[in-house]
């Protein structure tokens, strides 16, 4: 089922194997070559990685932190269920520590429940003081005490570490808000248990990461005289800054989320940075206007920098699958050049113009799989954004590009997700809609996809 | 030159109408359809008169051109039998032979006698277009669609939209079984002895033959010129020429001029040659319509309710595949206007299923309709703006019919199996059936008249239902759909 699927990652893979290899041999010239054989993208190690202070711990925390829920994938899993590519882990880890990357977040959850053990196995291989670890506190299905403290200590075993240097309590705003925040963390005494836990040392620091309801953020900071929050995870980005709340009203604009927490002096760290790539792949216009100003740099680079640009952002996660997003990004930070107030601007502006594209703000986080009836939704998504993004919705059959547009959605579409996994399989049960962190009003979105895809069917290739 | 005219047009026509079988996205067609609806026995299923008094008069003027050229399978023959005549001592392989009369009339007369009866689909084995068919449709077109697969593959990686992949999947194990016999039984004929199939089984020759006796124009051996080397004989695929006695069985000549070429002397020329025979009324038989009333048995159809193992493997819940549910009366598509009428006039030549972009047709299993089409939604569903079957047909069996006419037509219902419904069974709320019903003929209904905001279930308006199968094939119970479509005999409008 998920062979076209697999064959894109697959693909976009060797790729990424290719340019690394290329990168190496490309290391490995005579130095008059060097200049003129080395891409844009290539690390330049002679600068260096940008490190934030921690004030509560003294720990130097590189800006660049890399997020370990986008592992790079098998490509069937594991006789034992691992759906991770190990060695690729590796490889990863190990570059991103030679280059300065030493902070590494992950969670029990992520990647179907396989990323803290390969996560572990990996940096097993560093010594213990070349690195931080960070991870969760996911009890969001079952936040039993004894359930959640289970997973706590569960983690110690797979990350094969006797602390952890940041400890989150994972995801809280979402579901029913305040009343879910309570069950999970305050009426099972598990907030207390990790203060003590912080007290023993086997917790660093202690935080929290936050999607959805405004009123548990504002709670939490609330009792910050009381736990003493080490470090908070917030989505930020440039368009979240000033549109989060345009994007869904349940949102709050990540001004506020910063502003507030730098009031209180927390180290901000944070996710999301690229919105699962959105903002790596933007409308092709807006494309041309990074790249008129930054031919040689990434657009995803803009993003990074955005979030660097603010002194109290301790990190930035970057879920980074691909060994030259890794490179990329390392190049970005290697050191960070924070945005000028006139490319500040130019970003709000770039902000203000992808609130006109309908894109659906999908993260492909995958918090909302599996659909127990097999649709994949952030893979419909997916494709729905990238055929906007190509300007390659149009509706209109009197259109010039009607014809072109509609073969590139409909073959693209099977291509990128199999027939059986598509929108028009969507019954409408709502069963992921809790789960999405970015409040998507998924059933909504998939019919509004499938009512497109049958009017292209309809109307058939031309008038 | 009469040969290589031959040849050009007949390797024309023998790709044009491979292709109508292997491709599937109907451009072929809108060019070469028409070669389907010049074969002899789809014309005189579809009563085309033109096509048939066409062939006729073709026949009659120029002998059995129509089994050297327009012919699929007399052209295949050719191509075998030409391999084999590449080999060394085998170039002037033939001899003539007695022309087989008895089994020539027992063939044709069973075949006739199949046609008025209703069995049309048991003896359409032989009929050679339909045979064609079956072996273009499941020998050679899966390789074709592997061959775009592969090209659709490249394409993907060259971010290209020039080709899209393609299911290759198994519709049917006698069609196969048939084909694969058909294909093999003549690459040995053709192969050893050249037309054999052509002279004694096909039921189409025999009857071209009969014309052809006194057709106009034909090969003539000039005696004074001939010095009798017997060339022509040994070279005549149709094993009709007797060098001896100077003599042509034109019943069994496919005017394929070889022997024009192959004579050293140019004994042998084609031309006009008066005679005595009055033309006329060998009409064939097989006219006659038929009032055989296929009943097909009624199976009660019982649906085996089966519980979801929805088994979740993190990344993505494993999807069951749908299971063909036991119905009692087949599905046949909107133009076919009732099972009777498709029944009998189908010669089971495939080209509608190959045709078919929707995984919807399928060759039936059951022995009255072997092989012909019937439709089953457990793959995709009869799309509201498709009629590509009724395109094609060339027997008429299944007419042509606009979007607005299939649109109307109810050629079948929608049944609601409350034991599958995973508004039950799982206890969520759906409603998929109702939403992608093209005829708005579900209607979402309160499960407890009571509790008007309770659980939601589809009722059909059977007035609305067309049977398209949108409801089946999008219903989430698996393997067994909580809905699926019933047959009519009869197609009506709505």
């Amino acid at each position: 089922m998920s062979k076209i699927e697999l064959s894109r990652r697959e693909f976009l893979k060797k790729l990424g194997i290719g340019s690394a290899a290329t990168a190496a041999a490309l290391a490995g010239c005579k130095t008059d070559e060097m200049k003129r054989a080395t891409s844009s993208t290539s690390p330049s190690s002679s600068e260096g990685m940008t490190y934030r202070t921690n004030q509560s711990t003294g720990d130097k925390v590189s800006i660049l932190g890399y997020g370990c829920m986008r592992w790079p994938k098998l490509e069937t899993p594991a006789p034992d269920g691992n759906v991770i590519d190990q060695d690729a882990v590796n490889t990863l880890i190990d570059y991103a520590i030679e280059h300065g990357v030493n902070l590494f977040d992950t969670s029990p959850v992520y990647m179907q429940g396989w990323s803290e053990k390969a996560t572990g196995i990996a940096l097993k291989r560093h010594p213990r003081d070349k690195f931080y670890v960070s991870t969760k506190l996911s009890n969001m299905h079952n936040y039993s005490r004894e359930a959640s403290l289970e997973m706590y200590r569960q983690s110690f075993a797979d990350l094969q570490v006797d602390y952890i240097d940041y400890y989150l309590l994972h995801a809280i705003g979402g579901g029913s808000g305040m009343e879910l925040l309570k069950q999970r963390y305050f009426d099972n005494g598990v907030l207390d248990f990790l203060i003590e836990e912080r007290k023993a040392g086997r917790i660093r620091n202690l935080g929290f990461s936050y999607h959805g309801d405004i009123k548990v953020f504002d709670y939490m900071l609330s009792i910050h005289d009381k736990v003493k929050w080490d470090f908070v995870l917030i989505q930020m980005n440039y368009l979240d800054w000033q549109h989060a709340k345009q994007t869904n009203t349940a949102n709050t604009d990540a001004e506020y989320l910063y502003g507030e927490l730098t009031k209180l002096n927390i180290p901000v760290m944070i996710m999301e940075p690229l919105l699962g790539g959105r903002l790596a792949k933007v409308p092709d216009h807006i494309a041309k206007q990074f790249k008129q100003r930054e031919p040689q740099n990434s657009i995803a680079s803009w993003a990074f920098r955005f979030c660097g640009t603010y002194p109290n952002v301790l990190t930035v996660l970057s879920g980074m699958t691909y060994m030259e997003h890794l490179q990329d990004n390392i190049s970005t930070y290697s050191p960070l050049k924070p945005l000028t107030d006139e490319e500040l601007q130019f970003l709000h502006h770039t902000a203000d113009m992808m609130m006109d594209y309908p894109t659906i703000p999908c993260t492909d986080c995958k918090y909302c799989m599996p659909c127990p009836y097999g649709i994949d939704i952030p893979a419909i998504f997916w494709h729905y954004n990238k055929c906007i993004n190509e300007d390659n919705i149009i509706d209109d059959n009197s259109h010039d590009r009607y014809r072109q547009a509609r073969r590139a959605f409909l073959v693209g579409y099977n291509r990128s997700v199999p027939k059986l996994r598509q929108a028009n399989h969507c019954i409408g049960c709502g069963k992921c809609l809790s789960s999405c962190p970015q409040r998507i009003d998924i059933p909504k979105q998939l019919h509004r996809i499938d009512d497109y895809v049958e009017s292209l069917k309809l109307q058939g290739p031309s008038k | 030159m009469l040969r290589k005219i031959r040849i050009t047009l007949a390797i024309i026509a023998f790709v044009a109408i491979t292709l109508l079988f292997l491709d599937f996205t109907g451009t072929i067609h809108t060019w070469f359809g028409w070669l389907a609806d010049i074969q002899f026995l789809p014309a005189l299923m579809a009563l085309n008169f033109v096509v048939i008094i066409a062939l006729i008069v073709l026949t009659l003027v120029m002998g059995r051109v129509y089994c050297s050229i327009i012919c699929p399978l007399g052209v295949m023959q050719d191509i075998v039998s030409w391999f084999s005549s590449r080999r060394k001592k085998k170039k002037a392989r033939f001899k003539y032979t007695k022309n087989k009369v008895l089994l020539r009339a027992i063939f044709l007369f069973l075949f006739g006698l199949g046609l008025c009866s209703g069995f049309t689909a048991l003896v359409s084995i032989i009929a050679p277009y339909s045979a064609y068919g079956r072996i273009a449709s499941s020998l050679f077109a899966p390789l074709w669609q592997w061959g775009n697969n592969l090209l659709a593959f490249m394409a993907q990686r060259a971010d290209s939209y020039a080709f899209y992949e393609v299911d290759v999947w198994f519709k049917s194990l006698p069609v196969i079984i048939v084909a694969a016999v058909t294909f093999v039984t003549l690459i040995v004929l053709a192969w050893r002895s050249g037309r054999t199939w052509c002279n004694t089984i096909c039921p189409v020759g025999t009857v071209l033959g009969m014309l052809s006796k006194y057709s106009l124009f034909r090969p003539v051996i000039d005696t004074t010129k001939c010095n009798g080397c017997t060339l022509c004989s040994r070279k005549c695929k149709a094993s009709c020429i007797d060098a001896k006695n100077h003599n042509i069985d034109y019943s069994r000549c496919v005017a394929c001029m070889d022997c024009i070429d192959n004579c050293s002397q140019g004994a042998i020329s084609y031309r006009l040659k008066p005679h005595k025979s009055v033309k006329g009324t060998t009409e064939p038989t097989d006219k006659a319509r038929r009032t055989f009333i296929a009943t097909s048995a009624i199976v009660g159809s019982s649906l085996i309710a089966n519980a979801q193992h929805k088994k979740v493997d993190g990344g993505l819940a494993v999807i069951q595949d749908k299971k063909i549910p036991n119905r009692a009366t087949p599905i046949v598509p909107a133009g076919a206007m009732s099972i009777k009428h498709l029944s009998e006039c189908c010669t089971t030549c495939q080209l509608c299923i190959s045709a078919c972009p929707n995984q919807v047709l399928r060759p039936s299993d059951d022995l009255m309709r072997l092989m012909q089409p019937e439709m089953s939604y457990e793959r995709g569903y009869c799309r509201p703006e498709c009629t590509r079957c009724s395109d094609v047909c060339p027997t008429d069996a299944i007419r042509p019919i606009t979007v607005e006419d299939k649109s109307s037509t109810q050629i079948g219902r929608a049944v609601w199996i409350k034991e599958n419904c995973v508004v039950l069974t799982d206890n969520v709320s759906c409603g998929n059936c109702a939403r992608r019903c093209p005829s708005g003929a579900i209607i979402m209904v309160a499960l407890d008249r009571e509790k008007p905001d309770g659980p939601q279930i589809p009722a059909i308006d059977t007035e609305k239902c067309i049977g398209c199968g949108a409801c089946e094939n999008l219903c989430p119970a698996r393997p067994f759909s909580a809905i699926y479509v019933e047959g009519n005999q009869v197609h009506h409008t709505i």
